[in-house]
């Protein structure tokens, strides 16, 4: 299978208050094409970094990313056309109707108005939002109905790459079951690789084929979540995916949730 | 760039036209609130120019003095939204928390920012106009010298020009999420009073009106009162025309220049955020 991203030694480093932060030091990933990829890690280990980079709205300092053999920084607008995302917060105009959201990025994608009205419906249908509520501003939407909306909106553009930053993270447990049986299903109907970050242990290991720990801006492991757990038997008895975090990270998730709390 | 990627540059252009008047129908309250401030700051330019007469004791043309103020008023309204709309596309991107979404879409600044300014045209014409019609009721206004051809022809070509001093502008709020709108905010009060939009260039000193001969505001006002008041045709007002093609030519493309260069910057400093 061909690598959909290839991210080799990056770095990034940011200046805050004349503090040089370096929030990645010399990440390399290799997702192959048609994978779920996760990417687990505490606040501030740099994985909303590394999505950012990977959306070409950032540039890296050292090293290099590229999507489908595309850099991100020199073919940013190819790689823009094989990329879309879901992030943690699911970024819409407020007060515009759903459809007029998913008909404004629809054309900035260059979908035509009728093929857009088309995809919308028929995204709407399988993921399960109520046509009638297409009308209603986003305001009024409950933040699952939203995180809905943002799949439409990723997947309206047929990407070939989706990055998932957090997807999960904040939504109800119906909500999140919700959007992670969405997962699920495109992982099984489409071709689609996507690179997820998240929180929950659970839904990484159900959800992933490969997994990445990042901490500090550095990877610390990466394999499948079985073999992750296979690594660290020895040490802890019917290990769980949580214990493999809190063997790489030295924290547990519950810690890693609530500093996302505190700084969000 | 193929017919194929021009067809989907008119349509990302057609979605930020559209997206702008939505947001003129969902905001609508706020719509009337600039309007209502808009038409009062005109009528009160109107009645200030028709109560000169009463403060200074003599004879005047109260009739040219009340057009003189109100298409100062009219025009500076017309120029401010071009200015603003496009200054603060990046700002509203920011507060409505897309700016991601909207940078990461394969679509060429040139179209994001020129549609964004086409935008910013069609509704300052309409605007204007409507401000227009309501200060009308008010003045029995005497446009019988007006070359509203001219007119026209000043307004298309200051529309050129401002559009580019818009997207140089939109830089600060790319670049400066906490400070930039601030900045665009004192630099628009300095062009208001650089560029004589109530008054003569003239009357200001000397070294006021050197830095008002680069503001493209004060050879539209000059060009827009000589084909109203005076009746003057395009060819008649060479000397307003000029500098604003000139500058137009040289703000608008270094504008989208530098935008895409500190779009580039933005991207390495990791400011291109909605947070800042």
């Amino acid at each position: 299978m061909a690598d959909a991203l290839f991210a080799n030694n990056v770095v990034k480093y940011f200046k805050k208050s004349k503090k040089e932060i370096t929030a990645l030091k010399g990440v390399s990933l290799r997702i192959k094409e048609g994978e779920i990829y996760g990417l687990l890690g505490p606040n501030g280990s740099g994985k909303s970094t590394f999505i950012r980079i990977a959306s070409t709205l950032l540039i890296p300092d050292r090293g290099s990313v590229s999507v489908f053999g595309h850099d991100v920084d020199r073919e940013a607008s190819t790689v823009q056309k094989l990329i879309n995302r879901v992030s943690v917060e699911a970024s819409f105009f407020r007060k515009l109707s759903a459809i007029e959201n998913l008909s404004f990025s629809a054309g900035l994608y260059g979908i035509s108005k009728k093929e857009a009205i088309e995809k919308i419906y028929y995204l709407s249908d399988r993921f399960g939002l109520e046509r009638k509520r297409l009308k209603d501003p986003l305001e009024d939407f409950s933040r699952g109905m939203q995180q809905k909306v943002a799949i439409v909106r990723a997947f309206m553009t047929e990407p070939k790459m989706l990055l998932l930053d957090e997807p999960t993270t904040g939504l109800d447990p119906r909500a999140k079951r919700d959007v992670q049986s969405l997962i699920r299903d495109v992982k099984k109907n489409m071709s689609t690789t996507m690179l997820l970050t998240t929180h929950d242990m659970d839904e990484a290991e159900k959800l992933c084929d490969y997994v990445a720990i990042i901490h500090l801006g550095m990877i610390v492991a990466v394999g499948k979540p079985a073999e992750l757990k296979n690594q660290i038997t020895g040490k802890v008895e019917n290990p769980t995916f949580e214990d493999v975090f809190l063997e790489y990270t030295g924290m547990t998730m519950e810690d890693a949730q609530y500093q996302e709390v505190e700084t969000a | 760039m193929s017919s194929q990627q021009l067809v989907k540059e008119l349509r990302a252009s057609w979605a930020f036209i559209e997206r702008n008047f939505n947001f003129s129908k969902r905001y609508w309250k706020w719509e009337l609130v600039f309007f209502v401030y808009t038409m009062a700051n005109s009528v009160t330019m109107g009645f200030i120019g028709k109560g000169v007469e009463a403060f200074s004791g003599t004879k005047l043309d109260t009739s040219y003095l009340i057009l003189y103020m109100l298409l100062g008023s009219i025009l500076w309204g017309y120029l401010s939204i071009l200015f603003e709309i496009v200054a603060e596309t990046v700002a509203w991107e920011r507060w409505e928390e897309t700016i991601e979404y909207t940078f990461m879409a394969p679509v060429r600044r040139a179209t994001h920012l020129l549609s964004t300014c086409g935008y910013a045209i069609l509704y300052g014409i309409l605007r204007s106009g409507m401000i227009l019609l309501v200060v009308s009721i008010f003045f029995d206004l005497n446009l019988q010298k007006a070359n509203l051809l001219s007119a026209a022809g000043i307004l298309a070509v200051s529309s050129f020009s401002f559009v580019g001093l818009g997207i140089v502008a939109a830089v600060l709020p790319l670049i400066s999420p906490e400070k930039g709108v601030q900045v665009v905010h004192i630099f628009q009060a300095l062009l208001l009073m650089f560029s004589g939009v109530y008054y003569e260039v003239d009357v200001l000193p000397g070294w006021m009106q050197q830095v008002g001969k680069l503001s493209p505001a004060t050879y539209a006002l000059r060009g827009m009162r000589a084909s109203v008041l005076e009746g003057r045709k395009m060819t008649e007002m060479w000397s307003s025309i000029w500098p604003l093609i000139l500058l137009g030519a040289l703000l608008l493309p270094s504008g989208l220049m530098f935008f895409g260069k500190m779009e580039k910057w933005a991207k390495r400093r990791g400011v291109l955020k909605r947070s800042g």
